[in-house]
């Protein structure tokens, strides 16, 4: 089972396969992305009422 | 008294703030190494199922995403009483910050079961006990999700969405039992604390990404509550006086 052509088949089963990782994977990807971006759009917000404050 | 101030000293949102941002690499890369590890195991050492050949692999995702979106929930729920008992607010929002990791590894055992199940059952989804009562799970999450954003005030929207939590707990141990009490399609769990009869490979695939799992939900828990904590602390003086909010 080593060439990469029967691995990725997993004997006629690969669409499940591939699918049940692909999305768990891609889940995974989005949700750190969107920890991340939701830090971004604090502390952008924490900037603006710092700047406000002082101005 | 000293001992206690020490004690709480962590429950504060300022200094669990800090701790929470040196802790996350620390579970992040783990998380991500044994990702890899208990991915090789499952596709390259552990062997091909006499019965289901190779779908059977979807089991090294599909087990460890329904523990944890169950084990989440508890620890959700738990997090949410205390915030309700105490009114710790940073209980209510630890609470806050596991529902959506909750509610992805419910919607991760979801769909990789409906992947497994189609080829093994010949059906995307069946109203099995276990599959409606993970489904409901779901839905809790989503539930506890939109009471939260839908009220205006944390405080109110954090009792609020504790009540739904706490109530909703009683749906994880009918997912656990639902295999036993209405026997219905769903396998009964192949994992006893007896042992268990599978391949030592697999069991070792599948424990490694339970871990690394666990190490994941930890490592985007923390990194989400300390984006919590900003918002709702933003009005504070030691928010304020952070070296990344200048």
């Amino acid at each position: 089972m080593m060439n990469w052509s029967e691995f990725f088949a997993m004997n006629g089963y690969g669409f499940y396969v591939w699918g049940s990782y692909g999305v768990a994977f891609l889940v995974f990807i989005i949700e750190i992305f969107m920890v991340r971006n939701r830090r971004k759009l604090a502390l952008r917000q924490l900037r603006l009422l710092n700047e406000s404050g002082e101005a | 008294m000293r001992l206690a101030i020490n004690w709480f000293k962590y429950s504060a949102p300022t200094t669990f703030y800090g701790l929470a941002g040196k802790l996350i690499p620390f579970f992040a890369w783990p998380a991500a190494i044994l990702f890899a590890v208990g991915l090789y195991i499952g596709f390259f050492v552990a062997p091909t199922d006499a019965v289901q050949s190779e779908a059977y692999r979807i089991m090294f995702i599909h087990v460890p995403a329904s523990i944890l979106s169950m084990f989440i929930y508890l620890i959700m729920a738990g997090y949410a009483a205390l915030g309700l008992i105490f009114k710790t607010r940073l209980s209510s929002m630890m609470a806050s910050a596991l529902a959506p990791t909750g509610a992805l590894f419910a919607f991760i055992s979801l769909w990789t079961g409906a992947l497994w199940g189609k080829p093994m059952w010949g059906a995307w989804w069946v109203w099995d006990a276990r599959l409606t009562s993970e489904l409901i799970l779901l839905f809790l999450y989503l539930g506890f999700i939109a009471l939260q954003a839908s009220i205006e005030d944390p405080r109110r929207a954090d009792r609020a969405s504790a009540l739904l939590a706490i109530v909703g707990s009683v749906n994880v141990p009918i997912i656990y039992y639902s295999v036993q009490w209405w026997n219905t399609l769903h396998q009964g769990s192949s994992i006893k604390f007896s042992g268990t009869s599978m391949h030592v490979a697999m069991q070792q695939s599948m424990f490694t990404i339970l871990v690394a799992c666990w190490l994941y939900v930890i490592a985007v828990v923390l990194a989400r509550v300390r984006s919590i904590i900003l918002e709702r602390e933003s009005n504070t003086q030691w928010v304020k006086d952070l070296a990344e909010t200048k």
